[in-house]
């Protein structure tokens, strides 16, 4: 697939997503939204993890403090529009605080560091009641007007989600098309050589943390603002886990890896429900077998069948 | 001795491990544009000189000067900002990365400020010198391959070439011809030679190749168990019968 066809194929794959709601039922445009949602995490991870080579278990903690920011502030009558930049800049602040001393450690040392960090944040949720309003959540979440149109229903807010979500995945592909994105290739790949060819690794490292941290707070505030309500337990180690797996279940390093693997964990267990009480055993086989078969993730397919001009 | 001003200076720089002495009060020093070659038997302290000198390693003692400053423990980004090169013993390049990449990398971090980085054209101004390298380098077929994929002999001008992509004012290469064949022994000194040339830097080139060493290096240096045992032109150095007797053989 050359440049031109594959940017065609892009365009008429996201109009095709935008209007499948008009076909969907309420339920199935939740999903949708929830999709968008989800995929804005994983971007951001992809970039800590795929490209710069970090392993994160910590994402839903930023997710949730995205969430909380965008509940508390909505609720005082803050516009949308302000709180956005206001939770990404602040999941951004925190991923360069959580750096600093995590990224002394490497590996699986670093994933137990996020990971008791994840735990950290879940624990202030669910107990700082007089803040978050604890096990019982925040309700009432207003959702935003734009130019005056309210966005409550939900095929709206779905477009103002998607809108967003591709805004997003630009800024991503611009920022891994530019030096930055090289630099950050070269340090996951050999950080002893890049640091003697003068990359900073640590500076390096540290922004490719806090920009996947603030990627997963700007899905924490379209988050809450779909579902109008949140509690703690949305933010638990096991959503950190769900989107890592998302991540590499796609292909881990590869732009596109997190579209697919978010279908994967959003979708799949939807669609395979009519399995009742097998479907989540039916879900983690499908999950061990990819891993065994593609351990490069879905992405890598076309590669392992020896296609030319594999996909990135 | 050179007779050059100096610009590395190596003052009798130690490094130890418990009771062994890995390099034992070693000291020399290369002059702006020369090529100083070191030599010695697996052991004798080469990779441990040069990661003592490229702070990948502190000595436990001595001092090491590059233009007159003190570069003694600073980090290989401190070394690199100074214009101050490597390449490893085992192949090291960013095996992702296509080779034109590896090579705009390898460079692009002394092209503005971090900042500007984020907003500069994606070869950040680098594509033209990447593709001149290529072209020196006999890459241009592979230029869009990952680096990863391609053979080691490949992989190690790469590597090579990486060094020199910011044509950095010293470099220190670590065994270029270690696993490499023969046409490609006298293809790399061809191109070590023309680049000391264009670019004008001083090079230490630690190698076991003696024929590629004699051919490269005017001045070269013989270690064992740490120390210099000899020290000199390469003729007179190979015909040193210290040197015969610990390393070369007869």
């Amino acid at each position: 697939m050359n440049a031109k066809t594959g940017k065609l194929a892009l365009v008429v794959g996201i109009a095709a997503f935008a209007i499948l709601p008009l076909f969907l039922k309420g339920y199935g445009v939740y999903l949708c939204a929830l999709f968008c949602v989800y995929l804005m995490a994983t971007l951001g991870l992809n970039l800590t993890v795929g490209y710069a080579g970090q392993m994160s278990l910590g994402q839903a903690a930023f997710f949730g403090i995205g969430a909380y920011h965008a509940a508390i502030l909505l609720k005082l009558g803050w516009p949308f529009f302000l709180v956005l930049p206001i939770a990404a800049v602040a999941c951004f602040l925190v991923g360069l605080l959580l750096g600093f001393p995590a990224l002394r450690v490497q590996h699986h040392y670093l994933a137990f560091a996020t990971l008791g960090f994840n735990i950290l944040v879940f624990l202030i949720m669910r107990n700082e009641a007089t803040i978050t309003g604890g096990p019982l959540g925040i309700s009432g979440i207003p959702r935003p007007s734009l130019f005056g149109i309210s966005l409550d229903a939900d095929l709206r807010y779905f477009w103002f989600t998607l809108f967003f979500t591709v805004v997003l995945a630009a800024i991503l592909w611009w920022l891994l098309r530019s030096p930055w994105g090289r630099a950050f290739a070269a340090l996951r790949d050999n950080p002893i050589r890049a640091e003697s060819l003068g990359i900073n690794i640590t500076a390096y490292t540290l922004f490719a943390f806090a920009i996947g941290a603030a990627c997963a707070g700007v899905a924490g505030v379209f988050y809450a603002s779909l579902l109008q309500f949140i509690e703690p337990s949305s933010f638990q180690f096991s959503y950190s886990l769900m989107m890592l797996l998302a991540v590499i279940v796609g292909g881990s390093g590869r732009f596109f890896g997190p579209v697919l693997g978010t279908v994967i964990i959003v979708l799949l267990p939807e669609w395979l429900r009519f399995m009742q009480n097998w479907y989540l055993a039916v879900f983690g086989f499908a999950i061990v077998a990819l891993m065994i078969f593609l351990p490069g993730g879905l992405l890598s397919l076309p590669e392992r069948l020896g296609w030319k001009g594999a996909s990135k | 001795m050179t007779t050059t001003p100096s610009f590395l200076e190596v003052k009798d720089v130690r490094k130890a491990y418990g009771a062994i002495k890995a390099v034992d009060g070693v000291s020399f020093s290369v002059g702006p544009g020369e090529i100083v070659g070191v030599i010695g038997p697996n052991g004798s302290g080469k990779t441990t000189l040069f990661n003592s000198i490229l702070g990948q390693i502190k000595p436990t003692s001595g001092g090491v000067e590059f233009c007159g400053e003190d570069i003694t423990g600073m980090s290989p980004l401190e070394l690199a900002r100074r214009g101050v090169g490597r390449t490893f013993q085992t192949l090291q390049v960013f095996t992702h990365l296509s080779v034109r990449d590896n090579l705009i990398a390898a460079a692009q971090e002394f092209k503005s400020t971090m900042p500007a980085r984020l907003f500069a054209a994606p070869d950040a101004g680098l594509g033209h010198h990447a593709d001149e390298m290529i072209e020196m380098f006999r890459l241009k077929h592979v230029a869009h391959l990952k680096a990863g994929t391609l053979s080691y002999g490949q992989q190690k001008l790469i590597d090579i070439a990486m060094a020199f992509m910011p044509a950095p004012r010293l470099v220190l290469l670590d065994e270029p011809c270690a696993g490499v064949n023969p046409s490609l022994v006298d293809q790399l000194r061809e191109l070590l030679c023309e680049l000391n040339r264009t670019q004008g830097g001083s090079f230490v080139v630690i190698e076991h190749n003696m024929d590629f060493i004699m051919k490269l290096c005017p001045h070269v240096i013989c270690m064992v168990e740490g120390k210099v045992l000899a020290e000199g032109p390469p003729a007179e150095v190979q015909a040193n019968r210290h040197v015969l007797e610990a390393y070369l053989g007869n």
